[in-house]
């Protein structure tokens, strides 16, 4: 049921994030923010078993950080996505795997966006477009559809719209509210 | 093997090999992306393709890299193509009770000049072949295509011709395999990569 989409625009990256927490057939919680920063430019969403999800997004962030303190620079979005999917190709073989799908969304201080894939097997791929959930079957049409390389920030949440309009028509999972952010060269913020 | 799909070809012609791949990446029957790189060159004079479970593609092109870079340092000259094959054949024969789920293509020119191929099944049993070797979810539609098209000694660029009607023709009959494709043949002085455009469903 849960839901990650990720746009790559012209210096940015937008994504978004469904907010519910369920269990079975009872919603937990409203409000969930299903990322992490793992540095100011680099956002990592996740979906997938609860508990894994978290822990395998805080071990992320913390290793990325003491990269950063222990050489002084940071890591830039292809690096951060080449060890997350190592991290996670270490965990598939051992005594208990991460079941942790997830997108991760960089921008470089030059601002050339990226996204990358990645699913709980440890397969990666940078994609100019993503979905994690049963919303790729719905949303990656859309985007195949209408998605440019050049996109403005307006342009990419008008795309997005489609995309979440899409879910509320034909997806019999009821998700009310999502929470919608963009990565630039300026760092992450939440926008409405 | 199948949850991602994806195929490979190789071929011998004379003085010259070629390997070919399809570009499809996706989740069972959902198309993901069509630029999944299942070819890698290891050096001027090798190539080889991995066909299989996405994840193990890609770990397994990682270790290999490291494998050929610190061959290189250690022994101070490029690595042989038979060398680089038996090299692929222990990496997997070493996960033999939980194997890479992963079937290679090697093709390259030996140091002497002459053209070889081989493949493998994904315990690393080495198949030496003296015309064609095919792997992945196409498999079935690729042996018969190349069975029909390949004749011995062919240049540079028939091979390239054949190796891409074949390739084309077999995926289009396979749902999990195509979206476009890359060949590249490799000769004694050069290798050219071409993008192939295919059907996109």
């Amino acid at each position: 049921m849960q839901v990650l989409i990720g746009i790559a625009g012209k210096d940015f990256v937008l994504t978004a994030a469904d907010t519910t927490t369920a269990r079975s057939i009872v919603v937990m919680k409203h409000g969930e923010d299903k990322s992490r920063l793992l540095n100011k430019h680099n956002l990592l969403l996740y979906t997938g078993e609860p508990g894994d999800t978290v822990q395998f997004a805080e071990y992320i962030q913390c290793n990325i950080k003491l990269y950063e303190i222990r050489n002084g620079l940071e890591l830039g979005t292809s690096a951060c996505a080449s060890f997350v999917r190592k991290q996670m190709a270490e965990s598939l073989r051992s005594r208990g795997p991460y079941n942790v799908n997830y997108l991760i969304a960089g921008a470089s201080k030059k601002g050339e966006p990226e996204l990358y894939w990645g699913d709980y097997l440890a397969a990666s791929q940078k994609m100019p477009f993503a979905a994690q959930g049963y919303a790729a079957y719905f949303v990656m049409s859309t985007m195949d559809r209408y998605w440019r390389p050049d996109l403005s920030l307006e342009e990419a949440r008008v795309l997005l719209q489609k995309c979440l309009d899409e879910l509320k028509t034909r997806f019999i999972g009821n998700l009310p509210e999502f929470l919608i952010k963009v990565v630039d060269k300026d760092g992450v913020r939440i926008i409405a | 093997m199948s949850y991602n799909g994806g195929c490979l070809i190789g071929m011998r012609g004379k003085n010259c090999v070629a390997i070919a791949t399809d570009r499809r990446f996706g989740v069972q029957a959902l198309g993901l992306t069509t630029e999944f790189q299942k070819i890698f060159p290891v050096n001027d004079k090798i190539w080889y393709g991995l066909a299989g479970l996405g994840t193990d593609v890609q770990t397994l092109s990682e270790k290999f890299t490291f494998k050929t870079n610190m061959y290189k340092l250690n022994e101070d000259r490029e690595i042989g193509v038979k060398t680089f094959a038996h090299l692929v054949s222990s990496t997997l024969y070493e996960k033999r009770f939980g194997p890479y789920y992963a079937e290679p293509i090697i093709v390259g020119i030996e140091k002497d000049g002459r053209p070889f191929i081989c493949s493998m099944d994904l315990i690393g049993c080495i198949n030496f072949a003296e015309d064609f070797v095919v792997t992945g979810t196409a498999s079935e539609q690729l042996y018969g295509m190349c069975e029909a098209l390949w004749e011995p000694e062919l240049e540079a660029e028939d091979l390239f011709e054949t190796i891409s009607q074949a390739m084309m023709s077999a995926t289009n009959r396979d749902a999990l395999s195509g979206w476009g494709g890359v060949v590249t043949v490799i000769t004694p002085d050069k290798i050219i990569t071409r993008t192939l455009k295919g059907r996109s469903d």
